[in-house]
């Protein structure tokens, strides 16, 4: 086993950076912060890279299986010998898989933001709280203790929720920052009880010693877990469920699904980190690093597996009504996360019917760099047309011919036209979900014809549609530093599609053969083609088709712009149930009873001293009367009384 | 009744008349008087229990020292012949009161509490004997004692030096206007004098 | 020579401390109070004194007692007339009731 201290390095320097910015950045190193960020991250992409080299071309395999390498560890607090709260480095496929993801998406946002934020009051608090959100995510990804992953976990929700508020003087971003912050903290209160649970049974917080244990029949833990129940369902499955809770809030799976949109008011390269890399694929992440348990449990799984399809379904309905650019692509993230969910919740540990969880760690992947490219390049037009609604924009295609390209192959790979990324990672999944689920492959089928039009509305919304309207203060394309990482991350989304990646990174770690067959692919892209040939029939000239379409659509249109009055629903549940019904009663026995108390002593306690003042008179002949007083007392009880 | 017995009950009389007037007469001076007689009776009454020591210590540092000391304060704080202020009537009540019971309650513990008297036993105190077991090193010796009360007189002369000595911030150069400065004074008698004046 | 009872003497004492102590709480003239206060130590030397001779005649232990007494009451008596007269200073006035600032 050879040496692999270094990637501790990979986190670390995100943090060094944050700290170094966070402190002295505003005045110091203002003007160099962002290039200064930019450097750190640099240096962990490339140590990323060397690790995944190292470990996936050299020396991970052990007679062809991809071990767990422990890179580092350190007992923080123990409980007793084996619950310890432990901080360490843990390598294996996902994780090193998704350092790589990370360090390189976050590169690409530090790069283009150089250029996006160039000129902003903040600059240097910015590059710092991105580095706070790269450091929280890396080390989430390399931990190997379930209660570091909660740490870390509630370090990516503090960054996200500084990131998002960072214009904290528009109040939609505090009030969506506070939005983002409370619906995946409720979540966490899931998450949180759930590792309680799954600690208290398995008798451990590490995780691989946790999955042994739970996972093989025949140990007392196992039989523990799944013998206690409540109310009617196995402590194992509540277990699950409950983290699945906290992976569904960060991963903005349906019902918690609401803070993501809003989460678009925040910068929008930040969308971009969030969205692709960082915070929503850490529920997946999640379910996928605890995927050895769920898998023991058909109920969690068939979970999962609704969820992630009803949110796929539901976000991609969604976004084929929206206007701003942004909220189109946080539903289609959505969609897309709720596809890795499902092809989570078809897979089986192990062999073959592992196929689910190889594809939804490749659709992460690749998904990774197409949704960076599209939020990216949805950065550069609303930073050239300082606008995110699509009626500003149009025929931008001669404006920004680079931006143009990058975003169109963005398009094609998350519509799963082939060659691009998402054609091959798409593909996987629908195949998954055909061989388990009849119905959930139905849905998957119908999404990805949604998305492709969805997608492309969105493109020839931008590109086409009109002519360019002239803008004010024309200034471009962009800076190289914008242009750059959508060059790189175009070229990514044609390529990384070509990765082996079942030979990788599998649910047991032995290499999976794949194959493309043809016959069954032909539907899925068949269906995507017409889809965008569709949505260039709507949009790619202006014209009254999307209204009458809308307008045949009635209710279900207007059901779906408003985003099925989820907000609405949240709303009234809050405002109109739990504010007067909870809230209030509580506020009332907090006013009234508890600190009615303390007012009573403090009262109480006031008039007493106000009755007993006058002794304190500052007449000494008096306090040597009472002194008198209390001597001969005391002599009388002595002397004659307690003999 | 032997003479003796008398003596000691004629002393007893005028330590204690002293005493009571002492504390109730209204002029001051007269009152330092009579604390004056009634130390000197106290003193008498050493000679009669025939510690002819005691007594001579008693009339140098009582009747020498300290009624003189309090003279003095007596003709630094007051004028004499002027009437002092009337006991306030409560705390006079309740102090006549507090000396009825303490008496009531001593005075039968004495009486019922039976001593041991060794009265065939001679009491001799010789000057020789005190000096010689005052400075003894050994075993009930009072060395130590000794040095220890001289410290405290050494500390109590600079204690009074200090405490009656005038601080210094209340002198003239010191009180112009201070603005808005901050006086820091000795002590907060000062300061009143400072308001006062 | 013993002809007196010791529990005359104590009497004595007894009824000396007590007017001293009738003098602290009615007199409100600071120095009279230190007066009375010496009346009580005073007492209290009688009856070190009698005890001494009465029931331990062949030790000296009484006598040192008093001794000492009669040096911190000395002691006690210069520091009080220093008090006394810096408050006289402050208050212009040596009365204890005039001086009750230290109160609630």
């Amino acid at each position: 086993m050879s040496n692999y201290s270094y990637i501790v390095w990979i986190p670390l320097l995100p943090l060094l950076t944050f700290l170094l910015l966070g402190l002295f950045g505003r005045r110091y190193v203002k003007n160099f912060s962002g290039i200064l960020g930019s450097a750190s991250l640099l240096v962990s992409t490339v140590l990323s890279l060397l690790a995944a080299r190292q470990y996936f071309l050299q020396d991970g395999q052990l007679n062809g299986v991809y071990q767990k390498i422990i890179a580092f560890k350190f007992t923080w607090l123990e409980f007793s010998p084996n619950v310890s709260i432990d901080i360490s480095a843990v390598i294996d496929p996902i994780s090193v898989m998704m350092l790589v993801v990370v360090t390189f998406v976050s590169l690409m946002v530090h790069v283009f933001s150089l250029g996006y934020m160039k000129g902003e009051e903040r600059f240097a608090t910015y590059y710092a709280y991105l580095g706070l959100f790269t450091f929280s995510m890396l080390g989430l990804v390399l931990s190997g203790n379930l209660f570091q992953i909660y740490m870390f976990w509630e370090l990516v929700g503090v960054s996200s929720y500084l990131l998002i508020g960072y214009y904290y003087y528009k109040p939609s971003a505090v009030a969506a920052s506070k939005k983002a912050f409370i619906v995946t903290r409720f979540a966490d209160l899931g998450f949180l009880i759930g590792i309680l649970v799954l600690a208290f049974y398995g008798q451990t917080l590490d995780i691989s010693m946790l999955i042994e244990r739970l996972t093989s029949t025949q140990s007392a833990e196992f039989t523990g877990i799944t013998t206690a129940g409540f109310l009617g369902v196995s402590m194992l499955t509540w277990g699950l469920s409950l983290v699945f809770i906290g992976g569904a809030g960060k991963s903005a799976m349906f019902p918690l699904h609401i803070w993501l949109p809003d989460a678009m008011e925040g910068p929008t390269p930040v969308s971009a980190l969030i969205h692709a890399a960082t915070m929503v694929v850490a529920g997946v992440y999640l379910v996928a690093r605890l995927f050895p348990i769920f898998s023991v449990d058909g109920v969690s799984l068939q979970l999962v597996t609704y969820v992630g399809a009803f949110s796929a379904l539901l976000a991609a309905i969604i976004a084929c009504t929206q206007t701003d650019i942004k909220r189109v692509l946080a539903y289609s993230t959505m969609s897309q996360i709720g596809y890795m969910m499902f092809a989570l919740g078809v897979s089986k540990q192990g062999g073959e019917s592992g196929l689910g969880y190889m594809a939804s760690m490749f659709h992460l992947f690749t998904h990774a760099f197409f949704k960076s490219l599209l939020f990216l390049g949805a950065g550069a037009v609303i930073h050239l047309v300082h606008s995110n609604d699509m009626k500003d924009m149009g025929g931008l295609r001669k404006l920004m011919p680079v931006t143009h390209i990058a975003f169109l192959v963005g398009c094609l790979a998350i519509a799963g036209v082939p060659p691009f990324a998402g054609f091959f990672s798409k593909e996987e999944i629908l195949l998954a979900a055909f061989h388990s689920n009849k119905l959930i492959f139905g849905v998957a089928l119908f999404t990805a014809a949604l998305t492709s039009f969805y997608m492309f509305r969105l493109y020839f919304s931008i590109f086409w549609n009109k002519e360019a309207a002239h803008h004010p203060h024309d200034h471009g394309e962009g800076t190289f530093s914008m242009k750059f990482p959508l060059v790189i991350l175009a070229i990514c989304a044609v390529v990384v599609g070509f990765v082996p990646f079942a030979h990788f990174v599998t649910s047991d770690g032995v290499a999976l053969e794949t194959h493309m067959d043809l016959g069954f692919s032909a539907v899925p892209v068949g269906l995507s083609l017409l889809a965008i040939l569709l949505a260039s029939v709507m949009y790619r000239v202006a014209n009254d088709k999307p209204d009458k379409v809308a307008g045949t659509m009635g209710g279900l249109y207007k059901a779906a712009s408003r985003k099925f009055y989820m907000d609405e629903l949240y709303l009234f549940i809050t405002k109109k149930i739990i504010f007067p019904l909870v809230g209030q009663p509580i506020a009332w026995i907090d006013k009234n009873i508890v600190d009615g108390l303390m007012n009573w002593l403090a009262a109480v306690t006031a008039k007493i001293s106000e009755l007993i003042k006058g002794l304190q008179s500052g007449k000494v002949q008096n306090y040597a009367l009472y002194f008198f007083g209390g001597v001969a007392a005391l002599g009388v009880l002595f002397i004659y009384i307690w003999k | 009744m032997e003479a003796a017995a008398i003596i000691f009950y004629l002393i007893s009389a005028f330590i204690l008349g002293a005493g009571i007037l002492a504390v109730t007469t209204r002029k001051i001076f007269r009152s330092a008087i009579w604390l004056l007689f009634s130390l000197v009776g106290i003193a008498a009454l050493y000679f009669w229990l025939q510690v002819e020591f005691i007594a001579a210590v008693q009339i140098i540092v009582y009747v020498g020292g300290i009624v003189v000391l309090i003279i003095f304060s007596i003709f630094l704080t007051q004028q004499s012949g002027k009437e002092m202020a009337k006991p306030v009537t409560r705390r006079a009540l309740f102090g006549i009161l507090a000396v009825v019971f303490g008496l009531a309650l001593i005075y039968s513990l004495i009486a019922r509490h039976g001593f041991a008297e060794q009265a065939t036993r001679p009491f001799g105190v010789t000057v020789d004997a005190i000096g010689t077991q005052m400075l003894s090193t050994t075993d009930h010796g009072f060395i130590l004692p000794f040095e220890v009360v001289s410290m405290l007189l050494l500390a109590s002369m600079i204690g009074c030096i200090v405490i009656a000595m005038k601080s210094r911030n209340t002198g003239p150069e010191l009180q112009e206007p201070a603005g808005g400065k901050l006086m820091i004074h000795a002590d907060f008698t000062s300061n009143q004098t400072d308001k006062e004046a | 020579m013993n002809s007196i009872p010791l529990t005359h003497i104590l009497f004595v004492s007894t009824a000396l401390f007590c007017i001293g102590m009738y003098g602290l709480f009615t007199r409100r003239n600071m120095i009279t109070m230190l007066m009375s206060i010496e009346l009580m130590l005073n007492s209290v030397n009688i009856n070190f004194v009698a005890f001494n001779k009465y029931l331990w005649p062949e030790k000296l232990d009484g006598i040192f007692f008093t001794l000492f007494i009669i040096t911190i009451a000395a002691a006690e008596a210069a520091i009080a007339i220093a008090i006394i007269i810096n408050l006289y200073r402050s208050h212009n006035s040596i009365d204890v009731e005039d001086a009750t600032e230290l109160k609630y």
